[in-house]
Order: C-alpha cells, then structure tokens, then sequence
C-alpha cells in the first residue's frame, strides 16, 4: 500500500527563516529520508519551488484559461510530497509526524490508488 | 412464535457484538463482515425456531456468517472484482468449521478503537459505534440524534468506505498511543450518553435508549480495560448522573433544578455503584477529567441537602478540571460553584470575563446561569431578558418551552423574596442556576 504524504506550508515563514534554520530543516529532511530507506518504506519525493512560481492552467472547451500561480490562494500552499510504503493508516500517520513541515504546517496524508514512477 | 423470536434476537444482541469484532479480524473488511453476519441473523430466526436456540449461539453466528461471506466472494460480481479476494477466500476457507468447537476470541477492543480512529470524524465515529458496538438500527440512531435515517445511513457508508481506502488498521493502540485513543473513544461514549440524557430532561423520547447504550458500552470498556481508570471514572459518571434521575423524570413541564430534587427519590444503587467505580478509580492515583466530574458529581449524592454540600471541595475539583480540560464550559460551572462559597455576586463577575472571552455566545446554559445568579441577586428585571435571549437561542422546542416556563415564574415574581438587601442570604426557594440541566452540545459536565 503506498501513501502520498503533501506537505502544505506558508512559504512566507520558509522565507523568512535564517540559513542556520534552513540548514537544520535540510538535514531533518535529509535524516527522515534515510530512514525511510532503511525501513524499506522510501518510494521517492520531491521538494516543490514556491507558489509563486507556479502556473495553472484550465482547458476548457474552446478555450485555455491561464493563471499567474497556484490553482487556489490559501494560506498554506503544497511544498513537497514524500511517496512511501505502509501497510496502515496509522504507519503513515507516524512517519508524517516526522515529517519537518508537520510542525510549521500541515501535513496531508492520502492513501494512493496506483502509483507508476518509471 | 413471538416469543421465540424475541428470545432469538436477544441471544443475538448479546453476542453480537463480539461475533462481529471477530469476524472483523477474521474476514478483514468491515463491510462483508457486518454484511454476513446480517445473513446469518436472517438464517438464524428461520431456523432456530424449529431446530432450538444452539448450545453455542455465538459460534454458529460466526461460522453461519464465515460460510456466506465465502459464498459472497465466489458469486458476487463486486467481489470478484476485487484485488484482494483470493486473499480473503484463502483465509476463510482455512478457518475451523464446527460451530460447537468454535471459540469466539474477543475482539471488541480492535472494534472500539476502530470505530473511534480520529481519521473519521467525531459524527462517523459515533454513528459508527453506534451501529456496529452498540448494535442499534440505523432508524433507532437517526431518531435519538434528530437526524434523517438516510444522512445517518450515509455517515456509515463513508466511514467504512474510509476505513478500507485509507487502510486504518483493526487494532488496538500500542501502550504508547493508547491514552489518547482511549479518550477518543471515552469522548464519543459520554457524547451519546449527553445526547440521550439531555433529551430525557426535556421529555424527548427515543433517545433515552442512548443513555443506557453509553451506560452499555461503558460497562464493556471497563471490562475490557479494568486499569484503565478514566474508563471506571466514566461510568461512575454517568451511574452518577442516572442516579438523580427520579427526581426529575416525573415531571416532564418544567426542569426540576438540582436545589429542589427530592434527594430520597434518588437511586441508591447506582450511587453506591457509582461511588464504588471513583474509589475504584481513585487506586489507580492517575487523575482525569472523567474521575475529576464523577467525584463533582460524587459530592451531590453524598450530601444530604444542597446546603450541606461540601461547595469549597468542588470549586477545587473544578480547578483541577480546568488545569487539565481549560475550556470556558468548565470556567463557567466552576463559576456556579463558586457563586455557592463565594455569593452570585463574584460568581457574576467570572461570568462575565467569560462574556468578554467571548467563548460562550449562543451557549444556552451560560444565560440560565447567569440569569439564576441574577434572580439570586433580585435582578429580576435582568434576569428575565437574560432568559428571553435563552429562548430565542435553543434550538430544541421542548427546551424553549421550559425555559419560557421559567421566565414566566420570574416575570410574575415567583422563585423567591427579594434579596438585593442581604448579605449571604441566598432565598432558599429559588432555582440555582447551576441545578438547571439543559441541552447540550459541549459540556463538560452535567449539573443535574
């Protein structure tokens, strides 16, 4: 069973954090991903770049609506998802709590139908 | 053949429960398992009325129940659909057939704590329990919580949809998580027993059967989790609150407040059981907020007459209570309490930094209080616009009517002498605000 973990956060706060935090949060990522693989639950993950960079796109018939950034304006905006292994909820609950990002912000956790990462 | 029936359903309902969790474990999904098991209750009221009640009834349920979901399995085209149905048929198949030699183990713990994983929300999580732990019928469930049948039925379907999409596990907490869980689950059983208590206080029928459920299902937690004392501590609460009872169920038009119960009326046997299940508690020596109220509510069925109850000793329950549950219910019938050591006056004054915490707007029971306090005071006047606000807040026709009962007795001077003149002398005919038991949604404790 694979699970999708999102990390949701306010990228004003990363912003705003010192390199001295910035290099604390790295390595708490860095140590939860290794683990993750010893526990033979890493499927992979990425770390998203701000909402602003982002670009929405909408087609319609007949039409492509384009929008200057996330699909939504909320407070807390997806900055990364980990995919790993678990056999339960509950696994899955433990390791998102471990997840850096949980204390700053939210942390979604979506059981995931099928996953292909050829 | 009536009678045999009812003795059929009742074998039923006491093994149900314990059949289900079973099969549960066995069969690995929820629904298929509540699904045969239904079979199974509909093949055993048309065979054990010819063939007898069996020597072991839970043990023919299970295997009647394992038969029909490998039927289900093998036929059924939403089943063979499915991935993981070799798996489950592999394991069915493998399971001891003799219904005589079957021993059910006892799973209703996984059950519990699965009905009250805090992936569903609150409201699946007692619909759910309700359905499955408790063994009541939708309709039954729908009707104590004012709901239509279809929305309640709804809520179960989505939590059992959950429960298998999202994986949550059948089992236990570990050590580690289980005081957490275990106040989940404590906090949907004191929600249905509130939902049904409060609704016999108003004279509402239907509900008084969750009431005796959550009583039911207290008694199983305890039985399953004897050193557990926050789950003895729940249902010395809730025997506490069943024991005063008598006093007021006779009187379905106006709320009798606890200051004018007849105290003899009050049942003794669920006080000495419920004051057996604190000390009980107590010899754990790890407080809690469910001990905390059974011991609040201890005071009351020890003392003899509202006078001679030890006020300043529940005003520092309440103090413990809120150092561990600090919401503004809690500060406000702390605040009660203290109008009893302490006079309506100071009492009004805590009222009123909850007023300005802004916490309590729209809270029914905050403007009997404060409007009890004021009749105290001799602030009719005020007292009356208090309780007109009450009225036009609740929701609950029976409530608004005994509250427009009550605002009718201040309005026309009843409820006591004047008092704006005396110091301490509270009149001892009037209504206490802290004895009026109401609706509720969020209390953390009843004062009736």
């Amino acid at each position: 069973m694979h699970y999708a973990l999102l990390i949701f956060g306010d990228d004003a706060r990363y912003a705003a954090m010192s390199p001295e935090e910035e290099q604390d949060l790295v390595r708490a990522y860095g140590e939860l991903t290794r683990r993750l693989r010893s526990a033979s639950a890493y499927l992979g993950s990425v770390r998203l770049c701000d909402a602003s960079t982002a670009t929405t796109r909408r087609v319609r018939p007949g039409r492509v609506l384009t929008t200057d950034g996330p699909f939504a304006e909320t407070k807390e905006q997806l900055r990364g998802v980990f995919l790993i292994r678990s056999e339960t909820l509950d696994e899955a609950l433990s390791w998102a709590d471990q997840i850096p990002g949980a204390r700053l912000g939210s942390v979604e956790v979506r059981p995931i139908r099928s996953t292909d990462l050829s | 053949m009536a009678g045999a029936r009812a003795d059929i359903e009742r074998v039923y309902r006491d093994s149900a429960t314990r059949v289900l969790a079973a099969l549960i474990g066995r069969i690995g999904d929820f629904e298929l398992a509540e699904d045969c098991l239904q079979d199974a209750l509909v093949a055993a009221l048309e065979r054990w009325p010819a063939e007898g009640i069996p020597a072991n009834p839970a043990g023919w349920l299970a295997v009647t129940a394992r038969r029909r979901a490998i039927d289900r399995l093998r036929r059924d085209r939403v089943w063979r659909a499915k991935r993981d149905r070799l798996e489950l048929l592999r394991r069915l198949e493998a399971a001891p057939g003799d219904p005589l030699d079957v021993e059910i183990p006892d799973e209703r713990l996984r059950l519990v704590f699965t009905c009250c994983h805090p992936a569903l929300s609150l409201e699946a999580q007692v619909a759910l329990t309700l359905r499955t732990v408790a063994g009541l019928n939708t309709g039954e469930v729908a009707r104590a919580f004012l709901l239509p049948e279809a929305t309640l039925a709804q809520r179960v379907v989505r939590a059992k949809r959950k429960i298998r999409e999202a994986r949550i596990p059948y089992a236990v907490p570990s050590r580690a998580a289980l005081p957490e869980r275990l106040a989940g689950v404590l906090a949907v059983v004191y929600l249905v027993f509130n939902q049904g208590y409060s609704a016999a206080l108003v004279g509402r029928g239907h509900a008084d059967v969750l009431a005796d459920e959550a009583v039911r299902l207290g008694r199983t937690l305890v039985e399953l989790l004897p050193d557990e004392p926050e789950a003895v501590g729940l249902l010395a609460l809730m025997r506490l609150h069943q024991s005063r009872a008598p006093a007021w169920s006779g009187d379905p038009e106006r709320f009798v407040p606890l200051d004018e119960h007849d105290r003899r009326s009050w049942d003794r046997a669920a006080i000495a059981e419920g004051l057996g299940l604190l000390e009980r508690a107590s010899h754990h020596e790890r407080p809690g907020p469910y001990q905390i109220q059974a011991a609040i509510s201890a005071h009351h069925a020890i003392s003899p007459s509202p006078q001679a109850t030890d006020w300043r000793a529940i005003v520092s329950l309440y103090d413990a209570l809120y150092a561990l549950q600090p919401s503004p219910v809690v500060a406000l019938n702390r605040a009660v309490a203290v109008s009893r050591v302490d006079g309506p006056a100071a009492a009004l004054e805590l009222l009123a930094e909850i007023e300005r915490s802004g916490a309590l707007r729209g809270y029914v029971p905050f403007y009997r209080a404060r409007a009890e306090l004021l009749v105290q005071l001799g602030r009719r006047a005020e007292a009356a616009r208090t309780y007109r606000r009450a009225v036009e807040l609740t929701t609950w026709p029976e409530e608004r009517a005994l509250l427009g009962a009550r605002l009718g007795e201040i309005a026309g001077g009843a409820g006591g002498a004047d008092t704006s003149g005396g110091r301490h002398e509270w009149p001892r005919s009037s209504s206490s605000s802290s004895r009026t038991p109401t609706t509720t949604k969020r209390r953390a404790g009843l004062w009736t």
